[in-house]
C-alpha cells in the first residue's frame, strides 16, 4: 500500500521538508491539530512527522492512534532543539510492557 | 477462597476439570509468547533510542544549515525557493507479522525523476547554503523512515505485551484458581453425599437385620 508522509509543525522547522517532498502542513506553536491529523489519518497518511512543540500540546491526539498500525505518528526535534519528548515517549513504552522503566539512568 | 456457583454434580465436575485443563495450556501459551514478546521489544527498543539520537542529532545540524541559508538570502526568496518540489516521496507500507503483531513495513519511493537533481529551484538567487541544507535533510531522510518504523513497532508490542501480561495474570491468579477451588468444593460434597449414603445403608441394614432376628426369634 502507498501512503503519503506529512510534516506538521512551525514554519521555520518545516519548511526546509517540502523542498524533499514531504506534504508540509503549518501550524502555530501551540495550535491544535487533533483536526488536521485525524483528516490526515482519514486521507491516506502513513507517517505523520510532528515536532515536539505540537506533540507537548496534543498528546490526546497522538494517544488516540498509538494501538493503530497506521497512520504513525512521530516527533520530531522542532528548529529550536529537541525538548526530550521523543524519548520519553520511548521510556513510556518501556514503562507500559515491561512495568518498570528499566532504561531509565 | 471464590467458587463458582454450580450444581455440585458429576456432570458439572467433569466440565470444570475439561475447563481448568484448558486454561493451564492457555496459560502456559501465553506465558511463552509473552516472555518471546519481551525479548523481541528489548532488541528492538535499544535500536530505536540509538535511532532517536542519532536523528536528534542530525536534525539539529540540519537546521542549523537553514538558518545559516535564511541569513544570506531573503526570506521571501527562501520561501518561494522551497515551495515547489521536485519531487513527492511517498511510503510504501507492508505489514509484518511479529509474534502475531502486525506491524508496518516502511520503504521510501518517489514520484520524481531520477536523472535531475533534487533542488526545486534555480541557482541563480539562492546561496549555495541552501543546496548544502537541503542535501542534509535528504540525507536524513532513510534515517527518519528506519525510526517511525521502529517506534511504531515498539509502540505495538507494547501494547501487545500489556495485553498478553494482563491476560497471562488473570489466568494465573483468578480463573485457575477459582476453577481449582470449585473442582476441590464439588468433589468433597460428592464425597459428603457418597459418605452419607453408606451410612443410610449401613443404619438400613442394621434394622433389616434385627427385624429378621425379631421374626425368626418368634
Amino acid at each position: 500500500m502507498q501512503t503519503k508522509i506529512a510534516v506538521i509543525g512551525d514554519r521555520g522547522s518545516v519548511q526546509g521538508f517540502k523542498a524533499v517532498g514531504f506534504d508540509v502542513f503549518e501550524a502555530e506553536k501551540d495550535a491544535s491539530i487533533a483536526e488536521l491529523v485525524n483528516d490526515l489519518a482519514k486521507s491516506e497518511y502513513g507517517i505523520i512527522f510532528v515536532t515536539e512543540e505540537l506533540i507537548a500540546v496534543n498528546m490526546d491526539v497522538v494517544e488516540k492512534y498509538k494501538d493503530d498500525m497506521l497512520p504513525a505518528i512521530i516527533p520530531i526535534p522542532g528548529r529550536n532543539g529537541s525538548l526530550g519528548i521523543g524519548m520519553a515517549n520511548i521510556h513510556k513504552n518501556v514503562e507500559r510492557a515491561v512495568g518498570a522503566d528499566i532504561f531509565n539512568n | 477462597m471464590a467458587v463458582l456457583q454450580v450444581n455440585p454434580t458429576r456432570m458439572e465436575l467433569s466440565r470444570l476439570k475439561k475447563r481448568l485443563a484448558t486454561s493451564r495450556r492457555g496459560h502456559k501459551l501465553l506465558k511463552d509468547k509473552r516472555d518471546d514478546l519481551m525479548k523481541k521489544f528489548l532488541e528492538l527498543i535499544r535500536e530505536n533510542m540509538e535511532l532517536r539520537v542519532q536523528l536528534e542529532d542530525r536534525m539539529a545540524e540540519v537546521y542549523e544549515g537553514f538558518v545559516i541559508a535564511g541569513a544570506s538570502m531573503d526570506d521571501a526568496v527562501l520561501q518561494e525557493s522551497l515551495m515547489l518540489p521536485q519531487k513527492q516521496v511517498f511510503a510504501e507500507v507492508k505489514s509484518r507479522n511479529v509474534m502475531s503483531v502486525n506491524v508496518p513495513d516502511f520503504r521510501f519511493t518517489d514520484d520524481g525523476d531520477p536523472a535531475r537533481d533534487i533542488y526545486p529551484y534555480g541557482f541563480a538567487f539562492t546561496s549555495g547554503e541552501l543546496d548544502a541544507s537541503v542535501d542534509a535533510l535528504s540525507e536524513v531522510l532513510p534515517l527518519m523512515l528506519q525510526l517511525a518504523q521502529a517506534e511504531k513497532t515498539i509502540q505495538l508490542l507494547a501494547e501487545e505485551i500489556e495485553k498478553t501480561r494482563r491476560r497471562v495474570n488473570a489466568l494465573e491468579y483468578v480463573q485457575i484458581p477459582t476453577l481449582q477451588d470449585t473442582i476441590k468444593s464439588i468433589t468433597m460434597k460428592l464425597d459428603e453425599n457418597e459418605r452419607g449414603n453408606l451410612a443410610r445403608l449401613m443404619k438400613i441394614k442394621d434394622m433389616m437385620i434385627a427385624q429378621q432376628r425379631e421374626a425368626s426369634g418368634e
